[in-house]
């Protein structure tokens, strides 16, 4: 039997300055589903939301709600049609109780005064509803994310939603967690809403809905039923690629061949509240991956070898000595480099200049009063220009008018600077153009190769872990769960890791 | 030992907290003056404390508003004098009535705040250097009106000002006084059971989730400034009742002592999180010691401000940890091993 | 003749180009209007004489102020402490020096001025900790300081203003016999110097600056956050222990209630008016040195107007707000779109002077 349609968005288009979003792009969303949009990083999954949900606004194209045009310009207004989105990051306030959380902006009132008693009864019923069965007169902040997201879904559903949207809901949570979840969005399934369900997790996908749409550079590739859409081809179509080259895309480049020495061993390391428990061993010259879900302790691990966390147990030894490093710098002098996953907020130093930027960590590492020349600087700065062939007007152009790309360029020239030894890429081809990433992949495996640096590569991106990595150390739930090398390494074997051997 | 651990953990994590460990400040300090000064204990000692800060009591209910959507006030002094000097020119110079000088006095609060709040929110401008620059003129308009010292000798004002209001047998309290408790009475209200104080509360807590919840995040963030106005006002008002006198440098410093007030009285400078009657005694612990030094007799009065710096430190620093700690709490209880309250119910 | 024009853009594009202007404005009006403004004589015992030394002389403790500030503000904090400090620093000297009719020092001056001083980079120090360690938002933690300070200044003078007697005293800020100008202007030039020196010759500039556009990548890129903050205050502390000096050698007396007052806004101002943004990361020190000479040379033209120092801060209030506003970029926003609806079509603003600014910093 066929639900009737509450969503339809026909034909939206998005410019951003330079860039074209969103071209021609449909989407239909009938009651009682869960449907998900997929596609790569960029890929316009997230400016559809928010051009649904009044964040952005349409520069063509039209979307009905029940077969009612409408135009929501801010997020209010999105929701008082009946679309409501509950993002990863929770949008909630932490200081209120979470009772006020899922009424204010629309609390009930008593001789114009709010009804404390009916809002704390009405959320206790409401959550009980859901099967979430906590103190709602308590601050938000006493609970997990994984409450605080059910919170959010319950405030979203008691403003009369008729569309949910769900981004990234399960990034941050583990497995029992993301069950429960999974259990109260079925059960709204059931009530007839219409369900966005958003997620880079491949299986949660498989397990949770019935209707797909993949978009591949803001343009629509299709929509199709879970059931008839396998897995490959699925990938394929968010890459773009056909299955055969799917396929073959795990050896495209020889990889490096590690060297006996080993440069840096972690010997169980973990952090309270952080990670569990990691062992693991770098060779120079190998590009070992770090493959895991969101959150499954890679960065963490990769911060601890940074320095920028401590480890509360557990020993780092550089080159089998034992070492212990109090600050980002510690772990510089032993010659480790970092570019780190946020490049917006952790990486570039957006108003100095590219040269700047470049010099930056060299510069710290010899100290305040060991100042660069000026001369020496220029020198430097235009060299790794030439070699990672960053597009800039000048040198002195400011790093963040660069395109992601560059700036990611000129953020890996910045550690490259400082001759390391150990050179940690977190996510460094997270929103970049294809042909960049590509080159990002080929310089870590020649860094290897040729200098014989140990590289350590994170990205969520199976095919180009599996492409690049010689090793590949799977995590899942903050501790290490496998480790693959040589013929092992391939997105079926990490996948499997990652499900801990249950899954197919 | 864990017991007693995590009871204390609990404890820190108390809304509470703060000002339990206030209340408990006060009466240590009462109970010394009582101990070391047999005048203590006369009651009209303690309404003496709501006499003298009546003033103090109102514009640190304003800047508590300030504080809570993590912005300042820093011209809270300044609109005090002003206010003030502007009160007793018209009573001096003018035949307006009493209610009319009154009046004009709170509107003008109202304009300055409102202007400083529309400036700040409109150009997304950091309020202390706007509060800052407000603070400023409105010290330099007090000048501009007058640079000597101007008696308010209107009979109905004197009148309203040495009128007491006795209670019971045990003394009295002043106009002023009455005006600061339904001050503070009004704001817990404000704050507590309407949509404009929760408002203000989810806009402290995280702004951007307050204007994606829907709520008026611009218009409630102007009125905040407003009311931080507007209290000022009044309590120039409140200040003019006890000192009869418009004079440019009353009320100097006075955004610490109500800065510091607010936030020995449970605010949190990181925003959200505020309590008002925690700023009462905040206040009555400041009015506790100045009430020693002048029993003592033979200290400056400048050991007040020094005094209130050294708590403002102490709690700010207090506070630090307790967010640091609270900080662990929630990150350890979103990993695994959680204290039972923080886990769903798991129904079916 | 394009090149004069080129060179034209370049300077109105410049960060010197608002003080510059400003001062200038201001320096025709006194000349038009205050007779003798621009006269500059010898006097008999050979120091130079004018009012245009005057408003130099005058100027140096905020020249001073405004470089400590300058650092502050770079990495996104605020110093509102300053004038108490000034405050401090000027009660260390005089009390250490003492009142005495007769003329004589109590301590030798050197000591004093060394430990006045070490109280302002106490003071820095202090502000420095609970900012950078305590992580106190900069305004709240160094307001403790700004009123508790002038508390702290009076207990040291006992309430009392201390007049000090002691000759050599008085050439901190006036003429040593046998040199043409006041000492506090060698003494602002070298604190001047000393910048432009650190600037040049060590990367403190390039930390600042990442510490105040963003901290997270500073310190992921191996910068100690933490130190680089700390030592800003302590700087700014140091300053403000020098102009303590200055401010108090000028009138010869230590005044814990007006020593330093309303200096604290004189130095933002000075810094906001040099180009510096209030929000932090790029700054500009020949900025902020020109725009304290102008803040100077208003206050000057103010008080020759007939305006009376405790009326001033209304002028230099509306100069503030006005400043942020030009500054705001909501501010540029809206400008740029009412000019877009008024003429349509133009190129946006808000490029070339970030790159001029770089070497601006480096040059300075």
């Amino acid at each position: 039997m066929e639900q009737p349609v509450l969503l339809e968005m026909r034909h939206i288009d998005k410019v951003f300055p330079g860039v074209r979003a969103l071209s021609n792009v449909d989407f239909t969303l009938r009651a009682g589903e869960i449907h998900s949009l997929m596609g790569e990083n960029g890929a316009g999954k997230s400016t559809l939301v928010k051009v649904l949900t009044g964040v952005y606004q349409r520069d063509g194209g039209t979307i009905s709600l029940l077969g009612k045009r409408i135009s929501p310009k801010t997020p209010k207004e999105a929701q008082e049609a009946g679309i409501s989105t509950v993002y990863q990051e929770v949008n909630l306030c932490k200081n209120l109780t979470v009772a006020e959380n899922i009424f204010i902006g629309r609390e009930p009132r008593k001789h114009g005064f709010i009804d404390w008693a009916t809002i704390n009864k009405r959320a206790a019923e409401l959550l009980d509803s859901l099967g979430v069965h906590i103190d709602v007169t308590k601050t938000l902040d006493h609970y997990s994310v994984a409450v605080q997201q059910m919170i959010a879904i319950a405030r979203a559903i008691d403003i009369e939603a008729k569309i949910l949207i769900l981004d990234e809901p399960t990034s941050s949570l583990d497995e029992q967690e993301t069950q429960q979840l999974f259990r109260i969005i079925r059960m709204l399934q059931k009530q007839g809403l219409g369900i966005i369900f958003i997620s880079h997790f491949l299986e949660q996908i498989y397990e949770l809905c019935d209707h797909i749409t993949v978009l591949r550079n803001g343009e629509l590739v299709g929509a199709y039923e879970v059931e008839k859409l396998p897995r490959l081809e699925l990938i394929a179509k968010m890459v773009g690629k056909d299955l055969n080259a799917v396929k073959h895309m795990d050896d495209f480049a020889e990889k490096s061949v590690p060297q006996e020495e080993v440069f840096l061993e972690a010997d169980h390391i973990g952090e309270v509240g952080q990670l569990a428990d990691v062992a693991l061993k770098l060779h120079k010259g190998e590009v070992v991956g770090f493959a895991g879900l969101l959150g499954s302790g890679r960065t963490e691990t990769a911060e601890i070898l940074f320095g920028a966390h401590q480890p509360t147990k557990g020993q780092l030894k550089v080159k089998g000595k034992p070492v212990q490093f109090g600050s980002p710098m510690g772990a510089m002098r032993e010659r480790i480099a970092f570019c780190p996953e946020d490049r917006k907020t952790a990486g570039i130093i957006g108003d100095l200049s590219v040269r700047e930027n470049i010099i930056l960590a060299m510069q710290a590492k010899d100290g305040m009063f060991h100042h660069i020349p000026y001369s020496k600087q220029v020198e430097i700065a235009d060299k790794y220009i030439d070699l990672l062939k960053i597009k800039v007007s000048d040198r002195d152009q400011l790093i963040k008018n660069l395109s992601g790309g560059n700036q990611q360029k000129a953020i890996i020239a910045r550690w490259l600077a400082t001759k390391p030894e150990l050179l940690i890429l977190d996510e460094p081809t997270r929103g970049i153009d294809v042909g960049t990433k590509t080159e990002i992949q080929k310089m870590a495996i020649e860094l290897a190769k040729k200098q014989g640096m140990a590289v350590v590569f994170i990205s969520s991106e199976m095919d180009e872990m599996t492409r690049t990595c010689s090793k590949l150390m799977v995590m899942r739930d903050r501790r290490k769960v496998a480790e693959l090398t040589g013929d092992e390494v391939n997105s079926e074997n990490v996948m499997r890791a990652i499900a801990g051997g249950a899954s197919s | 030992m864990r017991g007693v651990k995590k009871l204390a953990n609990d404890m820190i994590a108390s809304p509470y907290f703060s000002f339990g460990v206030t209340v408990l400040l006060f009466a240590v300090l009462y109970g010394t003056g009582v101990a070391m000064y047999k005048g203590f204990l006369r009651p009209q000692v303690f309404f003496n404390l709501f006499i003298d800060n009546a003033a103090l009591i109102i514009v640190t209910v304003g800047i508590t508003f300030t504080l809570i959507i993590v912005g300042i006030d820093l011209s809270v002094g300044a609109v005090l004098a002003l206010s003030c000097m502007v009160l007793a020119w018209l009573l001096a110079n003018t035949a307006v009535p009493v209610w009319a000088a009154v009046a004009v006095v709170l509107l003008m609060g109202i304009v300055i705040g409102a202007a400083q709040g529309y400036i700040i929110t409109k150009f997304d401008l950091q309020p202390f250097i706007i509060t800052l620059a407000g603070m400023f003129f409105c010290r330099g308009m007090t000048a501009v009106i007058s640079r000597d010292t101007i008696q308010i000798t209107n009979e109905t004002f004197t009148a309203i000002a040495s009128y007491r209001i006795p209670i019971g047998d045990l003394g009295f309290v002043s106009v002023g006084a009455v005006l600061a408790l339904i001050v503070l009475a009004i704001a817990a209200v404000v704050l507590g059971f309407t949509k404009f104080g929760r408002a203000v509360f989810a806009i402290g807590g995280s702004e951007s989730s307050a204007a994606l919840m829907g709520l008026p995040v611009f218009r409630t963030k102007v009125i905040v400034y407003t009311i931080s106005g507007f209290c000022s006002a009044l309590g120039g008002v409140a200040y003019a009742l006890i000192m009869l006198t418009g004079y440019n440098l009353h009320g100097l410093g006075m955004e610490m002592d109500a800065i510091a007030s607010s936030v020995i009285g449970g605010t949190l400078l990181t925003g959200g999180v505020a309590f008002i009657p925690g700023a009462l005694f905040g206040v009555l612990i400041q009015g506790v010691i100045l009430t020693f030094i002048s029993f003592q007799g033979t200290l400056s009065a400048w050991w007040t401000k020094i005094v209130v710096g050294a708590l403002l430190c102490v709690f700010i620093v207090m506070q630090a940890l307790i967010t640091e700690q609270k900080a662990r709490l929630s990150k350890k209880s979103s990993m695994g091993e959680p204290p039972e309250k923080a886990k769903p119910g798991l129904a079916g | 003749m394009s090149s004069v024009k080129d060179k034209l853009r370049a300077f109105s594009d410049s960060s010197l180009f608002l003080p510059v202007v400003a001062l200038a404005v201001l320096l025709a009006f006194n000349a038009i209007f205050v007779d003798g403004f621009l006269t500059i004589s010898l006097t008999e015992d050979g120091r130079l004489y004018g009012r245009m030394i005057d408003i130099l002389n005058r100027s140096c403790s905020l020249v001073i102020l405004a470089l400590g500030m300058t650092f502050v503000i770079a990495t996104a904090g605020i110093d509102i402490s300053v004038g108490a400090v000034v405050a401090i620093s000027a009660a260390v000297v005089c009390t250490l020096l003492g009142g005495r009719g007769d003329g004589v020092a109590e301590t030798p001056l050197a000591l004093a001025m060394l430990a006045a001083v070490g109280v302002g980079i106490l003071c820095g120090a202090w502000n420095g900790l609970l900012v950078a360690k305590f992580k106190i938002q900069a305004m709240v933690a160094t307001l403790i300081l700004m009123t508790a300070g002038r508390g702290i200044a009076q207990l040291m003078t006992e309430g009392q203003i201390i007049t000090v007697y002691y000759k050599p005293f008085a050439y901190i800020s006036g003429v040593i016999p046998g040199n043409i100008l006041p000492t506090n202007i060698f003494i602002a030039l070298a604190m001047v110097l000393l910048v432009a020196f650190l600037m040049k010759k060590t990367s403190i500039g390039l930390f600042i600056q990442s510490v105040g556009i963003n901290p997270t990548a500073a310190r992921y890129a191996g910068i100690n956050v933490t130190m680089v903050i700390f030592l800003v205050y302590a700087f700014s502390g140091f300053c403000a222990g020098v102009s303590g000096l200055i401010e108090s050698s000028l009138i010869r007396a230590a005044d814990a209630n007006n020593a330093g007052l309303n200096m604290e806004m004189d130095a933002i101002l000075a810094v906001a008016l040099g180009g510096t943004l209030l929000s932090g990361g790029k700054f500009y020190i020949g900025g902020s040195v020109i725009g304290a000479v102008t803040i100077q040379t208003l206050t000057t033209t103010m008080y020759a107007l007939g305006v009376s120092s405790d009326q001033l801060p209304v002028v230099k209030a509306i100069a503030v707000i006005a400043i942020c506003l030009i500054q705001s970029k909501k501010a540029q926003e809206m400008f740029a779109a009412w000019k877009e609806r008024n003429r349509g079509g133009s190129k946006s603003l808000s490029q070339g002077s970030g790159s001029t600014g770089t070497k601006a910093v480096n040059e300075a």
